[in-house]
């Protein structure tokens, strides 16, 4: 008797455990983000894409992800997302590079996508969008807006995502006022809202009237909007924060390229490859144009509808640099991908040096 | 607004958060403990202040919750090195690491929500009064008023505390035996001091002042709360009373020193000199122990009460 | 009513080791009730953090390879712990190390030169971040100056350092301006000793340190040395020790094992320099000295308690869905159990009746 119950009780868990196979039969696709979730930038957004994913593709996917992973935890942390099932994942941070691509060696029936970098494989596909575009914009309502042509920078780290940004915005501004001037401030740091406001206080008392930022949290906004002054949100739509002086803000937008991507997988038509869109891709969207006039909003609508149309480059040439000799034009009267996705030098009239 | 008095206000609000916790650690080293979790109470007293600020719509019920938030997690730390003997030091971290897990928790629900700064004090501009307005110098005099009278409500908190914990050191029974158990716990234990129960009632105090620092950031500094917003000050507050000598009077300076020399770099920074990002972040951590190398020249003691960090088993 | 404690007479060495267990288990059982509060099986959550990472190849290779830099910088703080030093900044030691060890590696780069870089490049790591530390050393005992201060502040400047350096003038060429260095050759990497991970020769180097420092502690006149001048200033400088040199070659070891653990983990398990190299560990590690009771062997199984946490938080947050936050807060708690439990394996606790002491 006793045999019986033991065998009844195998069979209820072979039942158990295969009905669960059958449900594991879901597609796992996991995020990695490198910070926390409710940073309201960044990463933030990433897990507005996550969640766009999961309520488009309800009961076919399972979606996992671990936030505030250290870079150099970061390979143990890919290949623990491996070891749990997951066969899409998302390493979301350039520092993810090298070890995305090591733990994908050696899983290659596993997809994987790195956000921002360079380097691919078999299956490993990169992709990034081109925030330069929505800097342009800004610099185009900067130029219009500004009274003292001053605008103040708040900036995170010397890498060529940021320093495109910040030469899109500056020929931007510079296409409609000849004379405007940026002031940098490095905070050297993606996310410390203390330092950001700190930063962002200094730019404006150092006679900036308008704040654009690319840190991460909504500090420098607040600040503005503390002292009046006119200013730009970044990753997510920050107006909350500065209801009566935000312009507008660069929203990332994983939520299209993240379904299309997990809908390939379900598809079976996933290939590695590089995807790098702005506007016309829909990865970059502008927050709607408030607090300025309906003249500059035009502009500045017309300005995003250009660039989406393919009519207007930001970085059309000639693009003189910081020392107003001609920068080489690789692409077809343009600077060509290669150029933005490396950039390294200031354009003319910012007054700021780079490491070199 | 005046350049000088605008840079100041900055240096002032980044300075006020720091004061406050290095003050109440201050207090609780002075008494022969070592809390290192500073930080940990500080993340929690942002999240607890900044969820009832929400909840109520209260500042002064977010400023209350913060404190206590920042009393509970001290009082698990006296639970665990005075009533346990646990060492201070791996206490201290593993107070840290809890309370920032907490303030996450705690905060989740709040990510992305706004609410106004605590505003500052409004000074009434004499020059505006007719009576007044054709007195000499009257715009300067009424610009330092303002200056002086029109901070945030925590500022003259903060203020009040270093003057006040100056004097009960300095100058109150009650402050001189607290300094005499940090000095010598064996002897202090012997002349039937209650060292066990004053270093609670200290712990207590240092956890409220970290919450409150705490607080100052999240309805203060920059008004909402995000996941590490305290981004390494209860470090920096640690730092400070060791800067200061275990002194609440050179605690102020050093605070405002430390203050002035991040947000001098900021301005460095804006003005384009041409000097690599990096070393003007650094600078205020290399001044810091410049000043502290040039002011202990000469000295033999660096001040540190003496039975700090040993923990207290009384024999019998 | 009060809590009492007095010293245990003899402190048995069975209840030494019996103590952590007993606090995995309190914590288990405080993270039970906060998974059940969640409405997730605490069974699964126990299998999840402790069992799982416990019984694979993989995960127990990760254990090691996360245990290593935490094992080798605590065996250099429990120098300077063990001789009442406060030294908070092994984590601007490590980053020091790393990039000086890191020098040959890249001005070797693409010379195909060999084995003998990777133990140069050790051993320059290891004076990097003794000399580093030689600076709050010199400050001390020139001039007065607490080491609180100067150890903590030059972590931050350490870190900018490094931040320069790899946006600068070493940044990897053909590396799109991105902040990172050229990937090292084979021979200037730690070699991998598992074809099923990713452990590499790092845990050798940690174990035969905590080995020499086993010995050093408590076989030398200078271990001998260094414990004396902790517990009893007074006697040691009777007994002939030099206070002055003591806080220098504490600092030195100290400083020299943070920074062989930088360069161990750059060359071990990152493979390149970039901007960011350690999770904190510099810092992790003072915990796990502690919990180790300032042992240099019982920091082994401190560092085995932290990793386990982080491994299992990680995995719990993959299996379960649990918040980052609450595996974080799990740590705490954990931690405060395992430093509780101590407690009661070296004094007799009473709750009595009356008045505080």
């Amino acid at each position: 008797m006793r045999h019986l119950i033991k065998l009844a009780g195998a069979t209820a868990l072979v039942i158990g455990l295969s009905t669960s196979g059958f449900a594991a039969e879901k597609l796992k696709v996991a995020f990695v983000y490198v910070g926390p979730v409710g940073d309201f930038g960044y990463s933030y957004q990433h897990n507005e894409g996550r969640l766009a994913v999961e309520k488009a593709l309800g009961d076919k996917v399972e979606t996992t992800f671990l936030e505030s992973v250290p870079e150099p935890d970061s390979d143990r942390a890919i290949e623990q997302l491996v070891r749990a099932g997951n066969k899409l994942i998302f390493t979301t941070s350039f520092g993810y590079m090298e070890p995305t691509l090591k733990v994908a060696a050696k899983y290659p029936n596993v997809f994987f996508e790195h956000a921002t970098g360079y380097k691919r494989s078999a299956n490993v596909a990169t992709y990034s969008a081109k925030f330069h575009e929505g800097r342009y914009v800004q610099g185009v309502i900067a130029g219009k807006l500004t009274k003292a042509n001053v605008i103040g920078y708040v900036a995170s780290f010397p890498i060529p995502e940021v320093v495109s940004g910040i030469n899109a915005f500056m020929l931007g501004a510079q296409s409609v006022n000849k004379d405007i001037k940026v002031k940098i401030v490095w905070a050297n740091t993606w996310f410390d809202p203390g330092k950001e406001a700190d930063a962002a206080k200094a730019l404006l008392d150092q006679g900036a009237d308008i704040i654009t930022q690319h840190t991460d949290s909504p500090a420098p906004l607040q600040q503005a909007e503390a002292r009046g002054k006119l200013a730009f949100g970044q990753a997510s739509d920050m107006i909350r924060f500065a209801p009566k002086t935000t312009l507008t803000s660069i929203v990332d937008n994983w939520n299209d390229y993240y379904i299309a991507r997990v809908k390939a997988v379900l598809d079976g038509k996933w290939k590695s490859e590089d995807t790098w869109g702005g506007f016309d891709a829909n990865l970059v969207n502008m927050a709607p144009y408030t607090n300025m006039p309906a003249d500059v909003a035009k502009m500045a609508a017309d300005t995003e509808a250009a660039i989406k149309s393919g009519k207007l480059h930001p970085f059309t040439c000639p693009v003189m640099g910081q020392d107003g000799k001609e920068i080489e034009c690789k692409g077809k009267g343009v600077l060509d991908d290669g150029q933005i996705l490396s950039m390294n030098f200031y354009i003319k009239g910012i007054d700021d040096k780079l490491p070199q | 607004m005046d350049f000088a008095a605008a840079i100041m206000i900055t240096v002032i609000t980044a300075t006020t958060p720091l004061l406050i916790a290095a003050l109440g650690e201050l207090v609780v080293e002075k008494s022969g403990v070592l809390n290192l979790g500073i930080e940990g109470m500080m993340a929690t007293g942002a999240a607890c202040g900044f969820a009832a600020a929400i909840l109520t719509g209260s500042t002064f019920v977010g400023v209350a919750a913060a404190i206590m938030a920042g009393m509970a997690l001290s009082a698990v730390f006296a639970f665990l090195v005075l009533g346990l003997a646990a060492n201070q030091v791996a206490s201290g971290l593993a107070l840290t690491i809890g309370g920032i897990g907490l303030s996450g928790l705690i905060g989740a629900g709040f990510v992305g929500t706004t609410r106004q700064p605590v505003p500052r004090f409004e000074f009434p501009d004499l020059s505006a009064v007719e009576l007044l307005k054709d007195f000499p110098y009257i715009s300067e005099i009424a610009g330092v008023l303002q200056f002086v009278f029109g901070q945030d409500p925590f500022v003259y908190v903060s203020l009040v505390l270093a003057g006040g914990i100056f004097w009960f050191l300095g100058r109150s029974r009650a402050g001189l035996l607290l300094k005499a158990i940090g000095e010598n716990q064996v002897s202090a234990h012997s002349l039937g001091l209650k060292v066990v129960w004053t270093r609670f009632l200290a712990i207590l105090f240092g956890g409220a002042c970290a919450g409150l620092a705490g607080a100052y950031l999240s309805l203060v500094y920059t008004p909402f709360w995000s996941p590490g917003m305290t981004a390494g000050r209860g470090w920096i507050a640690l730092a400070l009373v060791v800067f200061a000598s275990w002194r609440p009077v050179r605690l102020l300076f050093g605070a405002y020193f430390f203050g002035a020399a991040t947000v001098l770099q900021l301005h460095a920074q804006a003005a384009s000199l041409g000097i690599p990002a990096q070393l003007l972040s650094a600078f205020p951590y290399i001044a810091t122990i410049i000043a502290l190398v040039i002011m202990s020249v000469g000295r033999t003691s660096i001040g540190a009460p003496a039975s700090l960090g040993t923990p207290f088993v009384p024999d019998r | 009513m009060r809590l009492d404690i007095e010293p245990r007479a003899e402190v048995s060495k069975l209840a030494q080791i019996l103590s952590p267990v007993l606090a995995v288990f309190v914590a288990v059982g405080i993270g039970g009730l906060i998974v059940l509060a969640l409405g997730k099986s605490p069974v699964q959550a126990l299998f999840v953090y402790f069992i799982d990472p416990l019984s694979q190849s993989w995960t127990l290779q990760e254990l090691a390879i996360k245990g290593t830099p935490l094992v080798l910088i605590a065996s250099g703080l429990v120098y300077c712990f063990r001789s009442n030093l406060w030294n908070i900044g092994a984590e601007g030691q490590f980053t020091v190390g790393a990039i000086v060890g890191c020098i040959l590696p890249l001005a070797t780069h693409g010379m195909d030169a060999g084995p003998w870089v990777i133990v140069l490049a050790l051993i320059m790591g290891a004076i990097g971040g003794a000399l580093y530390a030689l600076i709050p050393a010199m400050l001390k005992v020139w001039f007065g100056v607490s080491e609180i201060l100067t150890s903590l502040m030059l972590v931050y400047v350490a870190q900018l350092g490094l931040d320069y350096l790899v946006r600068g003038p070493w940044r990897d060429p053909k590396g799109f301006n991105f902040p990172q260095s050229v990937v090292f050759e084979p021979g200037a990497t730690l070699p991998n000793l598992m074809s099923d991970g990713r452990l590499h020769a790092g845990i050798i180097l940690a174990l035969i340190v905590v080995g020499i420092s086993w010995f050093v502690l408590t076989r030398t006149l200078f271990g001998f040395g260094i414990r004396v001048s902790g517990a009893a200033p007074k006697a040691a400088r009777f007994a002939g020790f030099n206070a002055k040199r003591m806080v220098v070659f504490a600092f030195l070891i100290s400083g020299g094992l943070a920074g062989l653990a930088g360069i161990v983990e750059v060359t071990g398990q990152i493979g390149q320099l970039q901007p960011s190299i350690s999770p904190g560990y510099g810092f992790t590690a003072i915990t796990v000295a502690f919990l180790g009771r300032l042992h240099p062997v019982g920091l082994v199984l401190g560092a085995f308690i932290v990793s386990l946490t982080v491994i299992g938080g990680e995995s719990a947050q993959i299996a379960m869905k649990l918040p980052l936050d609450l595996t974080t807060v799990f740590q705490g708690v954990l931690l405060m159990c395992v430093l509780a439990a101590d407690c009661f394996s070296t004094y007799r606790v009473r709750i009595v009746s009356g008045g505080a002491r």
